[in-house]
């Protein structure tokens, strides 16, 4: 006969269990892919009312070796179906950085990959454009690459913009590192439904993207 | 007599059930009077992404920073790391209130301890609490990231967060992180570690 012992983990949580953690939707791991995209049902991803607060990982994230100063970058969907990936977005930018040979360090106000509702002077990019998590110029060596974290909050809201805000650590050219703050709201009452991830220059060579929904 | 909903959750789940969450507690440390806590064993591929929780850190020392340094072999505290710092402060008679990068306290290729906040008061309730995330530590292709927010009740009494990020400049593992007052010991405080499931 069976005792407690032999069927006490016999058993998954429900769905709906008060587990009060991070739940892990989906994995996505790149292998010189153009784009990674999380749609909301598609793949078994979740990306709707299930929880109002969901966390992207970026775990050594790299780009494509002769990708051309590669800034890796993030845009979200506002519609249903065809999934542009063109929502307007306003942002601010905040970027530390140290070079390892010590000769130089900071941090300011990024305005050249902050976006907002007209033009950019500096880059000519707009608010439907990628929004960039590193703003220096992406290094290819063999061991460099990227790691950090996105948070969206409320993504599924008809009422309100939706926020967000990145916190992503780079290997930069120079060679230094680089920690670069983003964060800002897409500007559209509509649910945000789908986030894709991609280089503005070359492939994600490899690397995994975490998606978490905090229950 | 005890009846099923009366004892059905009186037990512990196990560390590799699944259905539940993702943010699995590994280890507690809790300071009294320590010179330094290390974390020697539960970081390797089990996991790609670990958090540091430290809560109410209070030093023996008065304006000392908070600070960390990683091991790839267990015992020597020398990795090589290129970091940032930056900070923002408001004194309390708001008197004076900035952002600011800290220069004296970032490295660049070195192998002592960083610092994840300075100044950290010894004012009966002053202490620094915060979070430092580290990537992929097991890697034996990438450098390793870590990024870390710190908030302090500074010695001069006033609120101190901090900012840190940077990466362990090795392609060796990363096997273990000892935290330390750079004077004095760790008065009392708790540092908890958990690992990120991968599934």
């Amino acid at each position: 006969m069976a005792n407690y012992h032999d069927i006490r983990y016999d058993f998954a949580i429900p769905s709906g269990a008060d587990v009060g953690d991070m739940i892990l939707i989906k994995t996505l791991t790149a292998s010189d892919n153009g784009t990674l995209s999380f749609v909301d049902g598609a793949s078994d991803v979740v990306l709707d009312s299930t929880y109002k607060t969901y966390v992207f990982k970026f775990i050594n994230v790299n780009p494509v070796s002769g990708a051309s100063n590669p800034k890796f970058q993030f845009n979200g969907s506002d519609d249903a179906s065809s999934h542009s990936y063109d929502v307007q977005k306003t942002t601010t930018c905040i970027q530390s950085w140290h070079k390892e040979d010590g000769t130089n360090s900071g941090v300011l106000y990024n305005t050249s990959f902050d976006l907002s509702e007209s033009d950019n002077t500096d880059y000519g990019i707009v608010g439907t454009n990628f929004q960039s998590l590193n703003f220096g110029d992406g290094n290819v060596d063999a061991d460099a690459n990227g790691g950090g974290e996105l948070w969206l909050f409320n993504p599924s809201s008809t009422t309100y913009v939706t926020h967000f805000q990145a916190n992503f650590n780079n290997c930069a050219s120079d060679p230094s590192t680089e920690n670069d703050r983003v964060a800002g709201y897409f500007n559209v009452t509509a649910a945000i439904t789908a986030l894709q991830f991609k280089y503005s220059s070359g492939n994600i060579e490899s690397g995994k993207i975490k998606l978490y929904g905090i229950a | 007599m005890a009846t099923y909903a009366s004892i059905k959750y009186d037990m512990a789940l196990s560390s590799s059930h699944t259905g539940g969450g993702s943010m699995v507690l590994l280890s507690t440390q809790t300071a009294s009077g320590d010179g330094t806590i290390s974390f020697t064993s539960g970081i390797d591929s089990t996991f790609d992404n670990y958090v540091f929780k430290y809560i109410n850190v209070h030093p023996a020392d008065n304006a000392i920073a908070f600070h960390f340094n990683g091991t790839i072999d267990g015992s020597n505290w020398n990795v090589a790391k290129t970091t940032s710092h930056t900070r923002a402060y408001h004194l309390e008679d708001d008197t004076g209130a900035a952002v600011d990068y800290l220069g004296a306290h970032d490295l660049a290729q070195g192998t002592g301890f960083q610092a994840l906040s300075n100044d950290v008061g010894n004012d009966a309730d002053q202490q620094c609490s915060g979070t430092l995330k580290l990537f992929n530590p097991s890697s034996t292709t990438f450098v390793k990231h870590f990024i870390a927010e710190t908030q302090t009740a500074h010695g001069a009494n006033y609120p101190q967060p901090s900012y840190v990020a940077g990466y362990f400049n090795t392609t060796s593992a990363v096997t273990g992180i000892q935290f330390k007052f750079n004077s004095g010991n760790i008065d009392a405080g708790s540092i908890k570690l958990y690992g990120i499931k991968d599934s």
